[in-house]
Order: structure tokens, then C-alpha cells, then sequence
């Protein structure tokens, strides 16, 4: 399974955001790799989730057809988890 | 480096294999996008030249640091290794206890140390302990100084900001303070969801490059470009340059995510084993969630102050700053959430307008001490980066056993002065939560 973390320049706040997923994914125990992005070439990537913030959702709705998980506190795993869980039983 | 970080972690030797090839292939990548754009900036420099008698100079710390890597990318990758080991150590010893996970920014740093030591002769050894040690005294200080203001934009969340335009963010802070009040908030105003595509760094890089180039191009007019054009259109060819600019920007970005691909995880997975209790700090872009509309109020003052500065200092024989749109983005950006929080909307307009002047006056302060990086067409555009820059090259003239004396007694007063406020922003904790 490929998931993407995207932000603006593709360099920090995505690399945060692939962090915390890689620690969710490791307790719920599901072998994924998690690449960073920015937002530009994220479109052209293959993914079956994305992982961003807001702003970014907003922008990738409707031009990407994998399920886009929307995060407010980078690093807060509960919340990812909270997020994360759906998009992967949905997969 | 990241070998000897992927065997501390114990991982599998098909991830070792992999990973270090990757961020040896990001080094290559990050030199070609390096060559591209600043081919793409040569043009740029001739119309300023020939339009206004300066030195053109666009701020962007890709570029610079990209150039830089040529003569400097071994000495960097060593600082940048000790400055994270020093960061580790000073988090587990001192009150200051953050971790600087902010990979890009680091590398940087490292390579902003790497060049002005580099530049006043100093090599080897002396260079990499020296640029090491204040490297991770820098990376423990900022995010512990900055940490007051943070904890109020983000409620308290367990991170930190690891960015290297901490002293333009308490600028802000302290501006908003004086002159705003932050109940009238930026969060108030409604901005449409069409400017949304000023959040593409590339976009919105290439755009104003663009715009730019165009300008130039007339002012300076044809004959300026045609040893370059050649027999082409010289507008057409100012555009194309523009959007190459792009281009390469783009190129180096990916090689910098190649680099930092394992870098990064693992730094943290060392960090958390060692100082189990330190707070992340972590880009700048982590704080835009908590105000989005403060980070477009704050970009565009920022840029403002960047255009007026560049009016007032090319006539006064400095060199032609032309705004970055990657630093004016992302510290005026969170330049304005810091002014936000202290100031609401005025704290955000003013104090991201001194912000903007601040990256426009420092940069072209630093690059009389970056030696024949100097004389590029880039240079760093974040203001920590201008006034360590400055700092390291003063340092820089003292004999060995004087380096050594200074950086010990500058780094002595960081860690005592990041350590203080630390102290005193937990009391302060402290009493808000009773």
C-alpha cells in the first residue's frame, strides 16, 4: 500500500505528517510505505491515501481519485489514527 | 551520514542499501536542479545590471544551498551530523529540551556554516567542530526563544517550531504585541478559497518570476538579452527563463526530499531514545493550520515590506534583492500567525511587514561574507541564517585558539539565555493551567 503526505513544498510539515502516520500504522500493525509530496506534483503521484492538511484538501478534491485524510495537529496520533482508521477499512 | 543513521536504527540491509543510495542520488539530483536554475538566473543578472547598475540578487535558500554543495558538500554533511548530536545533547542536559526535526533547515544551516568558515580559510577539524557545535546550540536556542509565543498559537500542543526565521517571528510576536490586539483576529476576515493556489510554492514562484523577468526585460530592453536570445524574441526568451527558474527550483526541492527521506526518521528514532521527554520542533507550516488567513495577510505585508526595502536599498548602492517567494511565503506566512496570536490583525500586517523588510535588509548584509558564493545571483532568505552568517564570519577572524574561545562563550550565552526562558515559560505553564 502506498499513502502520500503532502504539503506546500513537499520538505517539513509532510515529513511530520508521515512520521505520526508511520507510528499509527505501526500499532494498528499495516505495512505501508509513506512518501512525502508537494503539492504540485502530488496529482501526478500514485497513491491510495493521501494525507494532508486543509488547506491542502482543498486543492487536491476532485483532481485525485484516492481518499484524501484531512489532518489539523500534525502530531497528534489520536487524531491521525481517528482519521487514518476509515480511509483504510475502506480500502 | 544517513548509513550510519539507518545501522543505529537497526533496519533490514535492504532499507540500508536503499536508503543511502537514495540520498546519495538526492545529492546529485539537488547539483543538477542547482545548474538549471542558476542558468536560469544569469539572464536576470545581465537586466539588472544593464537596467539599474546593481547586483540582482532573488533569496532563495535551495538555490544557494544547492551551488554550495560543489566545494562544500562534505563539510556540511559533517556539521550537520555534529550539530544534530550537539542538539541532542544540550536537549538532554539543559531546560531547553527541543529536538530540531526541521531536516531542510538544518541542512542549510549546516551549509551556511560549512561556507563561511569555508570562506575565511578555516578547513577540516577546526571547521566542522566549530560550525557543529554552534550549529546545535543554534538548533536547541530558536525553537526554546520562539516557544512562548508558539505554545499560544498552537493551545499548548507537544511541538515546537524548528525554523530558521525564528529571530523574524519574534520580531512579529513582540510587534503585535506592542500595536494589536489580538481579539480581532485574522480568522474573522473571509478569504476566498481562489487564492489558494498562492499556497503552490511552485506556482507561485514561477508566476511572480514571470512578472519579474517580463519588467526587467523592458526596462532593460532587447539589447541586454542578446547574447543570450540569440535570434529569439527577448520576451518570449525573459518567460522561459522565468518558468526554468521554476524548473530548477522544483528539481532541487526533490533532490532535498531524497535527501531528508531517511535522514529525518531517523534522527527522530535517536532522538526520542536519548531525550525521551523534548519536544519536536518542527516546520514552520505546522503552525498555518491554526490560522489560515493570517498566513495570506502576513505573506502578502511581508512582500510588501520586501518591495518597498528593495526600492530603498538599490538607489542607497546595495545590491537589488529581489523577493524570494519561497522565504516571503513561509516566514511572512508565519510571521503573520505569530502577529496574530499577540496582535490579531494589525499585530499580523505590521509585524509580517517588518518581517519582510528584515529578509530583504539582512540577506543583502550577509553576502559580503559568503566569500565567491558571494557573487551568485542567490542567497539565503530567512533571517536566522543572515545574522548567524554575520556572527560566524566575525568569528571567523580570530586565530584558532580565539574561534574556539568565542564559540564556546557565544554558544555558553544561547544555551543560558534559551535555557532561562525555558524555565520561565514552564512557570509560566504552570500558573495558566492552575
Amino acid at each position: 500500500m502506498k499513502i502520500l503526505a503532502v504539503c506546500g513544498n513537499g520538505l517539513g510539515s509532510s515529513m511530520v505528517l508521515r512520521m505520526t502516520a508511520e507510528a499509527v500504522l505501526k500499532d494498528l500493525g499495516v505495512k505501508a510505505s509513506i512518501k512525502t509530496a508537494d503539492i504540485s506534483s502530488a496529482k501526478s503521484e500514485e497513491a491510495d491515501i493521501i494525507i494532508t492538511s486543509e488547506q491542502f484538501s482543498n486543492m487536491l478534491t476532485g483532481s485525485i481519485d484516492a481518499p484524501i485524510v484531512t489532518v489539523k495537529n500534525y502530531v497528534d496520533r489520536g487524531e491521525m489514527k481517528e482519521k487514518l482508521e476509515p480511509a483504510l477499512a475502506n480500502l | 551520514m544517513a548509513l550510519i543513521g539507518l545501522l543505529a536504527l537497526k533496519k533490514e540491509i535492504t532499507d540500508i542499501v536503499s536508503g543511502t543510495l537514495k540520498t546519495i542520488v538526492g545529492f546529485l539530483i539537488l547539483t543538477g536542479g542547482a545548474g538549471i536554475l542558476v542558468g536560469a538566473l544569469d539572464p536576470l543578472s545581465a537586466m539588472v545590471k544593464d537596467g539599474f547598475n546593481l547586483h540582482g540578487v532573488v533569496p532563495t535558500n535551495e538555490a544557494i544551498v544547492a551551488v554550495a554543495q560543489d566545494a562544500f558538500g562534505a563539510q556540511t554533511a559533517i556539521i550537520m551530523a555534529l550539530g544534530f548530536v550537539v542538539n541532542i545533547i544540550l536537549a538532554r542536559l539543559t531546560p531547553a529540551k527541543f529536538i530540531f526535526l526541521t531536516g531542510h533547515h538544518l541542512f542549510f544551516m549546516a551549509t551556511l556554516l560549512a561556507v563561511v568558515l569555508g570562506s575565511a580559510g578555516v578547513t577540516g577539524t577546526n571547521q566542522a567542530i566549530l560550525g557543529g557545535v554552534l550549529l546545535g546550540t543554534i538548533a536547541t536556542m530558536m525553537p526554546a526563544l520562539v516557544h512562548p509565543f508558539m505554545r499560544k498559537i498552537t493551545g499548548n500542543a507537544p511541538f515546537a517550531l524548528g525554523h530558521f526565521n525564528s529571530l523574524g517571528y519574534i520580531v512579529s510576536s513582540l510587534t503585535g504585541k506592542a500595536v494589536g490586539d489580538k481579539e480581532k483576529t485574522t480568522e474573522d476576515i473571509k478569504i476566498s478559497p481562489k487564492l489558494d493556489f498562492l499556497r503552490d510554492s511552485i506556482v507561485m514562484t514561477t508566476l511572480t518570476m514571470i512578472i519579474m523577468y517580463v519588467i526587467l526585460a523592458i526596462v532593460a530592453g532587447p539589447d541586454s538579452l542578446k547574447e543570450f536570445a540569440g535570434g529569439s524574441n527577448y520576451i518570449m526568451y525573459a518567460i522561459v527563463q522565468a518558468m526554468t527558474f521554476g524548473a530548477g527550483l522544483a528539481i532541487i526541492l526533490m533532490g532535498v526530499r531524497m535527501i531528508l527521506a531517511e535522514i529525518v526518521p531517523a534522527f527522530q528514532g535517536i532522538a526520542l531514545k536519548v531525550v525521551p521527554n523534548a519536544l519536536p520542533a518542527l516546520d514552520a507550516p505546522t503552525t498555518f493550520t491554526f490560522a489560515p488567513t493570517a498566513v495570506l495577510v502576513g505573506f502578502i505585508s511581508s512582500l510588501i515590506g520586501g518591495l518597498i526595502s528593495m526600492a530603498i536599498m538599490g538607489p542607497l548602492g546595495l545590491v537589488l534583492i529581489i523577493p524570494g517567494m519561497v522565504p516571503h511565503f513561509f516566514d511572512g506566512g508565519t510571521s503573520g500567525v505569530f502577529g496574530n496570536a499577540t496582535g490579531g490583525r494589525r499585530g499580523a500586517i505590521i509585524g509580517s511587514f517588518i518581517n519582510g523588510i528584515l529578509i530583504t535588509v539582512l540577506p543583502a548584509i550577509l553576502l559580503s561574507f559568503l566569500g565567491s558564493l558571494g557573487l551568485a545571483n542567490t542567497t539565503f532568505g530567512d533571517s536566522d541564517f543572515a545574522w548567524v552568517g554575520i556572527l560566524m564570519a566575525y568569528i571567523a577572524k580570530l586565530g584558532v585558539g580565539g574561534m574556539y574561545a568565542a564559540v564556546i562563550i557565544v554558544s555558553a550565552l544561547f544555551i543560558a539565555l534559551a535555557s532561562y526562558v525555558s524555565i520561565k515559560d514552564k512557570k509560566a505553564q504552570v500558573q495558566e493551567n492552575e
